[in-house]
């Protein structure tokens, strides 16, 4: 390997170190008019009447529109069409758009905004999943789901469960509670449209070109042909620029209806508003297991509350059930997932999409079952590891796995099992599993996920992919791969990514797919290209290697006329024979493991984080250093979420939309992070690599939990870990209450009778690669 | 004026210095200095984050101090150098701070990194070898979500050791 492996800077590293990057926000093309948005200042209410004239009158103002000008409803999932880009007859959160301006001046468009009368009927606002699981007082938030505020209900059984738990020594239950967050981008949400010759274009800052093309073709009832969506450089996205925005719309139809270029760039307060972030999940979770802590049986139940809209909703619910079979052997498993409505911004994937949240609970809820049979919880959660090769109880194909590994070294390196055990110091271990890529499509088809083209000529390679960089380095994958298999440098490759009219379909920056997908898809092209250049250098007699690449351009070109090839990825089809089977599945899981060590003062309830000890099963590190940048990324946006990042409300209102009060880690917050890279050489991933950006954020937070409850003896079941539920834990602790902060129960959900799926035969060989 | 909404916008004409060149500009005189270095003076090489003080990604130099330029009205500051992430370098050669973010990978999205590099310039003009703690404190009003600042930090580092 010349590049593969080698911690290069990263081939957009100049731009962005000198200013030159063009994010949306700093493109201005002549004549550009500014968009403002009007939203709702209630969270609930009936619209009854919108009244633009005097918004209209004000000189500078080329453009009013309002819901009627864009009924069609989009969203992300085929199954949840459930979002207007304005919102004519009902808001549903503080903040849903209602009227969007076009002016000269963005001042002059935020004074037409504050022209626009609405009459509303204010209705109650739902803001609790146990509000939202009763029946309305007014009436529902949606139209569709039930009953009252449920969104989505399922339940699904694997392996005799039953036959489980009564084998089971030992049985424990456990409720848990983790808050919502938001991804808090360092740059707000940007879009800019132009409409020349009957043709938009879209620039904006988004994780996923695709899904924002089509939303535009169905809501602007245009061809995909007569759109072009290209990803501006991009700001930050963690999952919160994964979905198809308003603003992206509402800018693409007040060019059409100006012929001028229209920007709409959101305020931070909006991106708070526009959020799709972590969905807060309340989690019951019962097992049973031996005397030797081996699981038995598992029954787990979410209710995520998933705010206004539907957004990734679906897929998220069934995300906080799949994946617990993938770290840990558990022979028969029932999941009941809900996710309701509620009056708030709508939630959505978030770095980890739905996995997290059950992730913290499954950890500290197999700490307590170690202690309650005395074993040692490392010992007996890894006792029941997954193995590599393996299918799971839900038919979940897990292929290279280096758990063991990661545990492993971050144990010997925080030298974990000789702590010395002082009251208010205390260290917690976790380990966790994440997607190399959703191995299937958001709607339904048999096209590939990714595909790329390389053109050759005279003057070069350049490589063509739809596949968007959101900061994570995704193009520095892409040059990697193809310069590695032409014999080049990175910075060699020319790329063309993110645009709808010039590059291949690729399926964006979320789940983790880029590097699997979009690197399978450059490998296959490029080692097309490879072959024809070997084959016109030899047919001169000569070797590949012998010549520079500059004469083996020359001697392809003269050979076989225009080079180009094209490769692509199609995941296989590895999912289960059950509805809901579509989410979960992956063609690889990345592993990791935690370690934490913290100092938890029992008067204020402090907690200050000495250290982090994190190993992350990236398969291939295609570039370490992007690699070490990734999970020490993760890393810190785990610790943001265990103690102090909290998306909450008041009254209907967002609690804090302001980057100085959602507390988000400084540098100062920030502890040593110790990364260790663990190499399991994926058979299907390029040169052996899976994921590196999300798997690392979810052994954080229960590793926090389990540190200060080895500080201070106290569980802390809910996320963030806050001084004033630590104070509180240890005063029920010293009134001999049980030492615990966290929900008191789960409420009652009426799941439906759960889809009964044999799982797949144990020791059956892995599906076919 | 042009229409009514900015009818009593008092506008004002005055010269800045910004990397070394002298521009006479007509501003409004609410315009902060983030709105005239990108909007008048396309300077986008500044970013914005909050524009209300919180995050840091606006930062640019005033005399060789780190100023958030959200907050800053450019009346007050004629006659006074200010820089911006487009003064930086030297002609085509990067700064040892933006070689060193360059190289370490301290840039992942690339939306903080202006004001980062800037507040890490002023720091190291003051410090030439700062203490890993001292690089916290100056950086800790700068916000990044990418990084979890470790490259950053080590980048700043580097940097020092090179320019010592």
């Amino acid at each position: 390997m010349k590049v593969v492996g080698k911690p290069l800077p990263r081939v957009d590293a100049a731009t962005k170190v000198t200013g030159r990057a063009v994010y949306a926000d700093d493109m201005l093309p002549a004549r550009t008019l500014h968009c403002k948005i009007l939203r709702s200042p209630h969270p609930h209410a009936r619209i009854l009447s919108i009244d633009t004239s005097a918004a209209r009158r004000v000189p500078g103002v080329l453009a009013v529109i309002t819901g009627a000008d864009l009924p069609i409803k989009f969203g992300i999932l085929p199954v949840t069409q459930d979002e207007r880009a304005l919102e004519h007859e009902k808001a549903r959160y503080v903040g849903d758009p209602i009227a969007a301006v076009a002016a000269t001046e963005e001042e002059i468009a935020a004074a037409a905004c504050d022209a626009i009368a609405v009459e509303y009927e204010v209705l109650e606002p739902v803001m609790s999943i146990e509000a939202a699981l009763d029946p309305p007082k007014d009436e529902r938030i949606q139209e569709y789901g039930g009953p009252n505020n449920v969104h989505k209900l399922v339940a699904l059984e694997f392996g005799d469960v039953d036959g489980g738990f009564a084998r089971a020594e030992h049985v424990r239950e456990d409720v848990f509670f983790y808050q919502g967050n938001t991804h808090l981008p360092m740059e707000q949400h940007s879009a800019v449209a132009t409409y020349v010759d009957g043709r938009v274009t879209l620039w904006s800052s988004t994780q996923v070109v695709h899904y924002v093309h089509r939303a535009l073709s169905k809501v602007l009832e245009l061809p995909m042909h007569r759109i072009r969506v290209i990803g501006a450089a991009h700001g930050g996205g963690f999952g919160g620029k994964t979905d198809p925005f308003a603003h992206e719309i509402i800018v693409a139809k007040l060019a059409i209806l100006t012929g001028r270029p229209v920007k709409c760039t959101l305020t931070r307060e909006e991106v708070f508003y526009a959020h799709r972030g972590r969905h807060p999940v309340l989690m019951w979770v019962r097992t049973g297991v031996t005397s030797d802590g081996r699981i038995t049986a598992m029954h787990f139940r979410s209710a995520l509350d998933g705010g206004a809209y539907g957004s990734y909703g679906v897929a998220s619910t069934f995300y906080t059930g799949a994946l617990q079979t993938v770290t840990y052997d558990i022979p028969a498993y029932r999941f009941e997932g809900c996710r309701v409505f509620t009056n708030k911004p709508p939630c959505g994937p978030k770095r980890g999409h739905g996995t997290p949240q059950p992730r913290f609970a499954l950890e500290l809820h197999l700490e307590k079952i170690a202690r309650d049979l005395d074993l040692d919880p490392v010992e007996m959660k890894r006792r029941n590891f997954v193995k590599p090769d393996t299918r799971t109880v839900n038919w979940l194909r897990v292929t290279s796995c280096g758990l063991d590994e990661c545990a492993e070294k971050v144990l010997a390196a925080s030298r974990f099992g000789e702590r010395k055990r002082t009251p208010g110091h205390g260290m917690g271990f976790a380990i966790s599993t994440y997607l190399s890529g959703a191995g299937t499509a958001i709607y339904w088809n048999d096209m590939p996920h990714s595909e790329v083209q390389i053109k050759v000529d005279r003057g070069g390679v350049t490589a063509y992919c739809g596949a968007m960089e959101i900061g994570q380095g995704s193009d520095s994958v892409l040059a990697t791969i193809v310069a590695e298999e032409l014999g080049l440098q990175p910075s060699d490759v020319r790329l063309v990514t993110a645009d709808t009219d010039t590059t291949p379909i690729d399926l964006g920056s979320y789940s983790s797919r880029v590097t699997f997908m979009a690197g399978n898809a450059a490998l296959e092209a490029a080692r097309k290209m490879r072959a024809l250049l070997v084959e016109a250098v030899e047919a001169s007699g000569r070797k590949y290697e012998e010549v520079a690449f500059e004469d083996a351009a020359v001697l392809g070109e003269e050979r076989f006329g225009t080079l180009t090839t094209a490769g692509s990825y199609t995941p296989p089809k590895i999912a289960g024979p059950y509805k809901g089977s579509g989410v979960g599945p992956s063609p690889a899981y990345s592993f990791s493991a935690c370690v934490v060590d913290l100092d938890a003062d029992p008067r204020t309830g402090l907690v200050n984080v000495n250290k982090v000890w994190i190993a992350h099963d990236v398969g291939r590190a295609i570039n370490p250093l992007s690699v070490e940048g990734q999970v020490e990324g993760s890393v810190y946006m785990g610790l943001g979420e265990a103690l102090m990042e909290e998306q909450v409300f008041r009254k209907g209102l967002h609690k804090w939309p302001s980057m100085l009060e959602y507390k988000s880690p400084t540098f100062l917050d920030m502890p040593e992070v110790e990364t260790f890279i663990v190499e399991t050489n994926d058979p299907e991933g390029p040169y052996g690599a899976k994921e590196a950006g999300q798997g690392p954020l979810l052994p954080v937070p229960p590793a926090v939990c389990a540190a200060v409850f080895d500080a201070l003896g106290v569980w802390i079941d809910e996320i963030p870990v806050t001084p004033e539920k630590v104070v509180e834990a240890l005063r029920r602790k010293g009134k001999g209450e049980p030492p615990r902060y966290g929900p008191p129960r789960f409420p009652s959900i009426p799941y439906p009778p759960a889809i009964k799926v044999e799982p797949p035969p144990r020791d059956a060989a892995p599906a076919p690669r | 004026m042009k229409n009514e909404v900015l009818r009593d916008v008092q506008r004002v004409v005055l010269t800045l210095d910004v990397n070394g060149e002298a521009r006479e500009l007509l501003v409004p005189v609410h315009k902060t200095l983030l709105e005239v270095l990108r909007e008048d003076m396309q300077l986008t090489g500044t970013k914005h984050g909050c524009e209300l003080g919180e995050c840091g990604t606006c930062t640019v130099l005033v005399d060789g101090r780190p100023i958030l330029s959200c907050l800053a009205l450019p009346v007050q500051l004629r006659g006074r150098a200010i820089t911006t992430v487009e003064g930086l370098a030297g002609g085509s050669n990067l700064h040892p701070l933006q070689a060193a973010f360059a190289e370490l990978g301290a840039a992942q999205c690339g939306y903080c990194t202006p004001g980062m590099l800037l507040a890490a310039k002023s720091l190291l003009d003051d410090h030439a070898r700062p203490s890993r703690e001292e690089i916290k404190e100056a950086l800790a009003g700068n916000l990044c979500r990418c990084t979890g600042y470790a490259k950053i930090i080590e980048a700043v580092e580097l940097a020092a050791g090179r320019m010592t």
